[in-house]
Formats: structure tokens, C-alpha cells, sequence
């Protein structure tokens, strides 16, 4: 009931911000503020009590819940939660958090609208995290697109109508390919065992010829590789982020990215563990690749959010390794880097977009020397550019560094072409900050530092970066105790080889 | 005859008589409001009665009819597509002088043409049924009076008469070779004496090219973007849905009858007519700046997509097709619904440019609009999701990875056009548009349309429910 009640939750508040917008322009931001506080309280329930809500059907999971929703499909509404999904959860209700709190300003128009959207793409996101059940989640997968797409189209800057339709064609055509899947092993398993369901729990396991079972993870891997995304499909990432508002830019960047990498710790290797060895090649190729092109790519931007997000191309191509290398240590750094890379982007998207709410320019040529005037912005983006650097002390360099430690085991000609992306990252972060905060300030720049609000969701997230890199053995234990977790899943991959 | 077929009749007699009854009515007293009340109130009752006889035994009326249940869910399909087309039309019309008796009698006798089809298992009530349908559509799509309306009426008359003389030449064919006109026995007789002559398969090649006719599908679909921008909206919507799903009723029943799967030359054919309609629709949609004309194009693409669930086999297929037309028949009307109620029988609002910024002016109308443009999509929370996927599952479960493949790229395409749309509709414009007093009738039956559209799209168990009776009649 409470998994219900998390999904829920955000989307009446969207609601309700959407009808108290036509009161006044204050009220929906503390509607939308709200309901996501008590998200974060149930979760912070979970957290403290997390034997006190054990479901009485399942027994392992944290929560669950499971009700008859289409029948005659075989369709039940299964959600339930382990370390894993918990912990992506509280960063959607985080990153919400913050991400309603950072357009406070910057949203003048249909704000109503807006946080509607905004809370329906936490519901469809927190949903795709939580749900056990394979149409669910390609609901929920399908349902996040839309808000997302109000968010870019009507919010965004100059170019939002050729990013958002862009981002939504990637999106949409990606999962209709994985729904084929989906439905694929729908019916082997159902003309298997004559039962024909899309829950998760009893698909684990089906039998299927290798041939079957590479296309069916293909269909899958497809929808997941844009979204996290993979080169070379990634074309659509680097210009929805530039052109969402703030609060976009945060919840692509620290969300969605991340439904693409749960979806493959939590769909793709259980349930295609011979075909996902056999690709595994292929993929940490792509995701080295990855590192790097994003790097190198950035070092070529003007952009100051589109540097920012192809910053993400690398970052994410550490997860992707992390997963695909099979082991332990390597997937928690992977979790570890999601959790990390989601804070620290989304900090820096929303320096980004402070700076574009003051300066109208994303243009880093027109930057320069802003540390003078705003000395506060300037500070907090350091610690930012320094975590995502990999500075040691913050949560990304343990992230980093435990994937690159599990994936040297597996495969060490990957492992030190990846750890050059480290190299890039420092470069480009340090050139970044020179360019914005160092050197003369030519165009005399007189802005408003943060305040109060500013600092706030600032202070929260430099405390969870800090954290995370000081003592993060809470959160690595919380994964330990997932249930098909890195651990078991990289047994039964092991058993396999 | 006896009683028995009377009441299995019942729906058919209550619509033929209240086409009569404003008949009737007009000579005495004509207003248009009487004539509107006369007609929704007939479509009610029939609609009533459809649902009492739903789940009987079938009956068989003179080898004409058969009043199964998979007829009868048709019938109710699409008496309760009518009777909304109906209440869109009245505001409609309001805004044009005279009691419209002419436009309310032709609605209802183009309904009962489409009745006929769906119970139809013989050639004769086949073609009665078609020829009460599109004789009725005639004038129908003429009714503005306009140049362009002028256009699409004698359009529609020529091509529609020549699709009906292929049609009934094929039926020629195929009673020449099996002897006899009705359709279970042209499948026993087919399938026993395994008749592959040339003259068979001509014949229902030629009846193939008749219901591609009225189906608009490519290669036959030249004629739909200027029927539907010259017809007024709501008969828009009626041409793109009881009429489509009428032959597609009947064509599913004929088909499942004498087995397309095991013919591979037919299948061949569909399969090329669904891939090339999906294609064709969806590419010359995509810059459109007419509404009309791009809800025609979609509607030949989705006429596309239906077909993969008609190739595919087994009580799946069935169900997939009556769902997918029940989402669709939904969503195309509150689309065009949408239209209809921004738009005057002399001018209707029908360009792109005319509906930027309709969320600020009209955001009940933009929210339809867009909910019924996601359904297209296949968007969930829609029943077009739903409807989706079904369609994908029967192609999956049948293995047709061709139609499957085209299915998921053309979707990619459309989401362009839809998007863009939609991006129109809230996009900031300068000056505010004027807002124009909705009609009542027509803003209930849109707003019904949209919360079926949402029941469907996060409860469909109770019309799966249906729907599986109706495919075990069939099956």
C-alpha cells in the first residue's frame, strides 16, 4: 500500500497544483513542495523501519504490493522494493525536491501546468523503479514521456520543439521495440508453462533458445541504451538537456538516465543472463567509448549546459561498465555512480540555469570572472566540478573508483581505457570553471549571488555528495541486502559462464 | 419468420422507424431541435436493445442476417458512435438555418446500412447494406453545399459506385464457382473442393479492392483527405469510423469464415496493403497543415495497423481488431468532436494556425484534443495504449515481424505530426483568440468521449470482458 501511495502521491499534487495555479502563482509551488515531502517522509519511514511494513505476502521485499489490474491478460499491478529500487526512489523524491525548489523563479508562466508535469514525470519515474510487473512498467515507461515532453516543449529555451520531439521519437520508437520484447517472452513463457503472465518474478527463468533470448535482450537492451544512453545513440541527449527548463534539465539528467541503467540491473541480466555474457563485449566497448567521446566532446562545447551533458555521456558510461562487468564491487560502484552522478549533475544543471535566469546566455564566451560577483555560485560549482572530477572525499570517486576496481578484475584493457576518462573529466572541469568563475570579468557582469532558498538545496546536496564519499557503507549495505541484487544475479551469471 | 426473429431484429426496426417516424414528424412540424431529440432518441432505444439482446442465442433471419453477439457488439459500436456523432452535429447545425430533418434521416439510415453489415453472412444483405450506407453518405458529405463539399460528394459518389461495381462483379465470381451466396458455405465449399481456380480468386480479389475502397486503404485511398476536408466534421467522423468499421466488421467475419492465414497469396496481398498503407498515411500526414486532412491520413494509417491484427490468427486476432476499433472509434469522433464544436457550418475552423494557443482560450477543448492525439499515439493512460497493444501482441503471438516492424517505425513517424499539433495548441501567442460559446450537446458528448477514452485506457477489463464473448461467437 505504501509503494501505491508513493506512486500516487506526486500525481495528485500535480493536480492540485494544476487547479490551485489558477488561484495564485505561490500556492502550486508549496502544493508540489508537499506532496513531495511526504514522499520523502514514507521513504524515510522505510529507511529507519524497514521490518516494521513488511508485506505479508512476499516476506523478502522491503514493501509490496500486488492486485489483480487486467485479468484476462495475466496483468497484475505489482510493485515492490528492494535496496536497489529504494535508493533510486529517494533520489527521485530528492531530485524532485530540488527540482521544484530550483524553478521557483524561473517559472512565471502556466506555473499550475508546469509542476503538474513535473509531478507526473516523478510519478511515471518512481512507477518504472518500483513495478514487478513487465506491462507496468512499460506504462509507466511510456507514461513518463509525455509531462516530459510539456516540460521541454513549453518551458524550454530557443530550440524546445526540434529537442523535445526529437527526444520523444528516441524515446517512444526504443520502447515500442522493447514492448515487442516484452510481449516476445510473454508468449514462450506462456506457451511454456501454459500460464501466461507478465509478472516478473514468475518470468525469471524461462527457458529459451539462445537465439530467441539474444533478440528479446536486444529489444530490451535497445530501449535502455537510449535512454542511459549508449553511444551512438545518444543524439538526442546533449539537445533535450539544453533546451529543458531547470527543472528538466535535473530530472533528465538524474532521473530518467537512470531508468535506462536500472532497467538492465533489474530486467536484462536476470532475465537474459547467457545472452547478456555474450554481448558483454560489445557493451563495455560502447561504454569505454562512451567515457571517452563524452569527454573529448565536451572539451568542444560553448554551451555551458550542453558541456554539462555530455559530462553525462561519460559519467554514465562508468554505470554501464559497472553493470556489464558482472561483479559485485563493479555493479555497486555502478549504483553508487547513479546515485552521485544524479546529485551532482542535477547541482550543476541547476547552477546552469541560475546562471541563464540571470545572464540570458548559456554562451561560456560571453562568461568569465564571475567568481567577483557571485561568490556563493561560484563556490558551490567548484565543490560540484570537483565531485565531478572524482575528487577523493566525494561519493563519485568512490563510485568511479569501485567500478573501475571490479571492472580491471574482468577485463583490464577496459578498465585502463576508462580510467583515462578520469584524466578528461579533470581537465574539462577545471577548463569550465576558468572559464566561467576565473580570469577578468570583460562584460561586467553584476548578478545576484544565491540566497537563502539557493543555498539550501545547494547545502543538501554538497551534505549527500560529501556523504557518500565519507562514509558510504550504509548505502552499499542497503544494496546487500537486495534480493536479486548484484549479488545473487552475478552468482547465477558466474554459474552460467 | 417467426416472433423470435422479430426481436432479434428489434434494434435494425427501431432505427428504420425512426427514420420514418421524422419523416413523418416534418410534415407537420418541422423544427430542429424536434428532428435532433427524435434522432438521438431512436439511437438510444436501439442502442438499449442491443445491449438487452447481447449474449443470447444467435438467430439467423431468412440466411440475410446473422444476430450473433459478435453482430450485436458491432451494432451497439456503432450506434454509440452515432449517437455522439449526432449530439456533435446538433450544435453544428444550430449555427446553419433550417431544421436539417434531411441530414438526421440520412444519419440514421447510413447507421442501419452499417447495422446490416455487421450482422450481414450473405452477399445480398452484404451489398443492401454497403448501398443504404453509401447512398446516404452522398448527400451527406455534399450537405455544406459548397465548392469543396461539392467536390467530395461527387468524388465520393463516382469512386464509391465503382468500387461497389467491382464489388458486386467479384461477388459475380464467387457464386459463379461455389454456387451459392452465403458466406459459410462458400468456406465449406471453398475448403472441401479446395477451389483455387482463377475465377475464384479474382472474384475475392475484386471484393478485396471493393472493402479497400470504403476502408481507404493504399492503394484505394485517394479519395479520403478531400472527403474529410469537404464533408462538414461530424460526418467526417462518421465516413472515418462506422463506415470503416462496418466493412472491416464484416470483412473480418467473411475472412475469419473462409481462413485468410492459410491462403498465402491473400495474405500476401494484405500484407502489402497494410505496410503500404501505414506508410503512405502516416509520411504524407507528416506536413499537413490541415487538421481534417491529417486526421485523414492518420486514419489510412491506422487502418494499416488494424490490418496486422486481421493477419494475425486465433481468438487473439479477434479481440485485438474489436478493441483497437473501439479505441479508435473513440478517439477519431472526440478529435473530430474537437473540430465540430470550434467550428460553423459555413466556416470551419480547420487549419493549424487556428488552433495555436487553444490552451489558453479553451483548456477543457486543448486537454480532449490532446488526450485524443496521444491515444492516436498509443500514449498510455489512453485506450489507444491499450489498443496498441493488443495489436502488437496479436502480430507478436502470430510471429508477422514484417507488419510488426513497419508497426514501430511508423509510429516514430507519426509521433512527429501528433507532437506537432500539440505543440501548437500550447504554444504562447501574443493576441488571445476570441472564444466562441461552446455548444452543450456537443462539449457533454466530448467530454464523455474523453472519460471513456481514460476508462479504457486504465480499466479495460470489463470491455475485454465483452469483447471476448463477441470473439467466441466468431472463433
Amino acid at each position: 500500500m505504501i509503494l501505491t501511495l508513493l506512486v500516487i502521491i506526486p500525481l495528485l499534487g500535480g493536480l492540485l497544483s494544476f487547479y490551485l495555479g489558477k488561484i495564485s502563482p505561490m500556492l502550486p509551488r508549496w502544493a508540489a513542495l508537499s506532496a513531495l515531502s511526504v514522499d520523502f517522509i514514507l521513504l524515510l519511514i522505510l529507511w529507519i523501519k524497514p521490518d516494521a511494513i513488511i508485506s505479508t505476502q512476499g516476506g523478502q521485499w522491503i514493501a509490496e504490493v500486488n492486485l489483480e489490474w487486467i485479468p484476462q491478460l495475466g496483468i497484475n499491478f505489482h510493485l515492490a522494493m528492494d535496496g536497489l529500487n529504494f535508493l533510486l526512489t529517494l533520489l527521485t523524491v530528492f531530485l524532485g525536491i530540488t527540482a521544484v525548489a530550483s524553478s521557483w523563479t524561473e517559472i512565471r508562466e502556466r506555473i499550475g501546468f508546469f509542476h503538474l508535469n513535473l509531478l507526473a514525470v516523478l510519478s511515471g519515474i518512481i512507477g518504472t523503479f518500483l513495478s514487478l510487473d513487465l506491462f507496468i512498467f512499460y506504462f509507466f515507461w511510456e507514461l513518463m514521456l509525455i509531462p516530459m515532453y510539456f516540460l521541454i516543449a513549453i518551458w524550454g529555451h530557443e530550440d524546445r520543439f526540434y529537442a523535445s520531439i526529437k527526444f520523444f521519437i528516441f524515446t517512444q520508437a526504443s520502447g515500442l521495440i522493447m514492448l515487442v520484447a516484452i510481449l516476445g517472452l510473454y508468449f514462450i513463457h506462456g506457451k511454456n508453462t501454459g500460464a501466461y503472465t507478465f509478472d516478473y518474478t514468475q518470468l525469471l527463468g524461462t527457458t529459451l533458445s539462445p537465439a530467441a533470448e539474444m533478440w528479446l535482450m536486444l529489444g530490451f537492451l535497445i530501449a535502455f541504451a537510449v535512454k542511459l544512453p549508449v553511444i551512438p545513440i545518444h543524439t538526442w541527449l546533449p539537445d533535450a538537456h539544453t533546451e529543458a527548463p531547470t527543472a528538466g534539465s535535473v530530472i533528465l539528467a538524474g532521473l530518467l538516465l537512470k531508468t535506462g541503467a536500472y532497467g538492465m540491473i533489474r530486467f536484462i541480466i536476470p532475465l537474459f543472463p547467457h545472452a547478456s555474457s555474450v554481448i558483454a563485449p560489445v557493451i563495455f566497448t560502447l561504454a569505454a567509448a562512451g567515457i571517452l567521446y563524452g569527454a573529448l566532446v565536451a572539451f568542444g562545447q560553448t554551451d555551458l549546459k550542453r558541456l554539462i551533458a555530455y559530462t553525462s555521456v561519460s559519467h554514465m558510461g562508468f554505470v554501464l561498465l559497472g553493470v556489464f562487468m558482472f561483479n559485485d564491487i563493479a555493479l555497486k560502484g555502478a549504483v553508487l555512480q547513479m546515485l552521485c552522478h544524479g546529485v551532482s549533475t542535477g547541482a550543476l544543471f541547476i547552477i546552469a540555469g541560475a546562471l541563464q535566469e540571470r545572464m540570458h546566455t548559456r554562451e561560456m564566451a560571453r562568461m568569465g570572472g564571475l567568481w567577483a560577483t557571485t561568490p556563493r555560485i561560484g563556490a558551490v560549482m567548484l565543490f560540484f566540478a570537483l565531485a565531478s572530477l572524482g575528487l577523493p572525499g566525494l561519493g563519485n570517486f568512490i563510485a568511479e573508483f569501485l567500478v573501475l576496481l571490479g571492472s580491471f578484475g574482468a577485463n583490464k584493457t577496459v578498465a585502463s581505457i576508462a580510467s583515462v576518462g578520469l584524466i578528461l573529466a579533470m581537465s574539462y572541469s577545471l577548463w569550465m570553471m576558468q572559464r566561467v568563475f576565473h580570469g577578468p570579468n570583460e562584460f561586467n557582469w553584476s548578478l545576484a549571488d544565491f540566497k537563502t532558498r539557493e543555498m539550501a538545496v545547494m547545502a543538501a546536496m554538497v551534505a549527500i555528495i560529501l556523504w557518500l564519499g565519507v562514509y558510504p557503507q550504509p548505502v552499499l549495505d542497503r544494496l546487500g541486502n537486495m534480493q536479486t541484487g548484484p549479488q545473487s544475479l552475478s552468482a547465477s551469471v558466474k554459474e552460467t559462464r | 419468420m417467426n416472433a423470435s426473429d422479430l426481436i432479434d431484429l428489434f434494434p435494425l426496426i427501431i432505427i428504420a422507424s425512426f427514420a420514418i417516424i421524422i419523416m413523418i414528424v416534418n410534415i407537420f412540424y418541422r423544427k430542429h431541435e424536434v428532428n435532433a431529440v427524435l434522432a438521438i432518441s431512436g439511437l438510444l432505444l436501439a442502442f438499449m436493445t442491443t445491449a438487452g439482446l447481447f449474449g443470447s442465442v444467435p438467430g439467423r433471419t431468412a440466411n440475410l442476417l446473422t444476430i450473433d453477439s459478435y453482430a450485436l457488439f458491432f451494432m451497439g459500436l456503432f450506434f454509440a458512435a452515432t449517437l455522439a456523432i449526432t449530439a456533435l452535429s446538433y450544435g453544428y447545425n444550430k449555427t446553419h438555418e433550417g431544421s436539417h430533418e434531411a441530414f438526421y434521416i440520412l444519419l440514421l439510415i447510413a447507421v442501419l446500412g452499417s447495422a446490416v453489415l455487421a450482422a450481414s453472412s450473405h452477399f445480398v444483405s452484404f451489398f443492401l447494406g454497403l448501398e443504404m450506407l453509401s447512398i446516404s453518405l452522398y448527400a451527406l458529405i455534399a450537405y455544406r453545399r459548397g465548392e469543396r463539399s461539392n467536390e467530395a460528394g461527387i468524388k465520393y459518389l463516382v469512386l464509391a459506385g465503382l468500387s461497389s461495381s467491382f464489388l458486386l462483379f467479384g461477388m459475380a465470381l464467387v457464386y459463379a464457382q461455389t454456387g451459392t451466396m452465403e458466406f459459410s458455405e462458400i468456406a465449406s465449399v471453398s475448403s472441401a473442393s479446395q477451389v483455387r481456380s482463377l475465377a475464384m480468386s479474382s472474384g475475392v480479389l475484386l471484393i478485396i479492392v471493393g472493402a479497400g475502397f470504403k476502408l481507404a486503404l493504399v492503394p484505394f485511398h485517394m479519395w479520403t483527405p478531400d472527403v474529410y476536408e469537404g464533408s462538414p466534421a461530424p460526418i467526417s467522423a462518421f465516413v472515418a469510423t462506422v463506415s470503416k468499421g462496418a466493412v472491416f466488421a464484416l470483412i473480418l467475419r467473411f475472412f475469419t469464415l473462409i481462413d485468410i492465414q492459410a491462403d498465402g497469396r491473400f495474405f500476401l496481398v494484405f500484407t502489402i496493403i497494410a505496410v503500404a498503407s501505414m506508410f503512405t498515411g502516416n509520411l504524407l500526414a507528416l506536413y499537413q497543415n490541415n487538421i481534417k486532412r491529417v486526421l485523414a491520413y492518420s486514419s489510412i494509417a491506422h487502418l494499416g495497423y488494424l490490418l496486422v491484427a486481421f493477419l494475425s490468427n486465433g481468438a487473439l486476432a479477434i479481440t485485438a481488431v474489436s478493441f483497437y476499433l473501439t479505441a479508435y472509434f473513440i478517439t477519431i469522433i472526440g478529435a473530430f468532436g474537437v473540430i465540430t464544436v470550434l467550428s460553423r457550418a459555413d466556416e470551419e475552423r480547420e487549419f493549424l494556425d487556428q488552433y495555436r494557443g487553444l490552451a489558453q482560450t479553451h483548456p477543457l477543448l486543448s486537454g480532449v484534443f490532446t488526450a485524443m492525439l496521444l491515444s492516436f499515439a498509443g500514449i498510455p493512460l489512453t485506450a489507444g495504449f491499450i489498443g496498441k497493444f493488443y495489436l502488437v501482441s496479436a502480430g507478436v503471438n502470430s510471429a508477422l515481424w514484417l507488419l510488426i516492424f513497419s508497426l514501430v517505425v511508423n509510429s516514430a513517424i507519426s509521433i512527429f505530426y501528433y507532437l506537432r499539433i500539440i505543440a501548437a495548441l500550447y504554444e504562447a501567442v501574443p493576441e488571445k483568440m476570441i472564444e466562441i460559446p461552446l455548444p452543450l450537446a456537443g462539449t457533454i458528448a466530448i467530454s464523455a468521449l474523453m472519460l471513456m477514452l481514460m476508462c479504457l485506457g486504465i480499466y479495460p477489463s470489463q470491455l475485454i470482458r465483452l469483447i471476448q464473448i463477441t470473439a467466441a461467437t466468431l472463433g
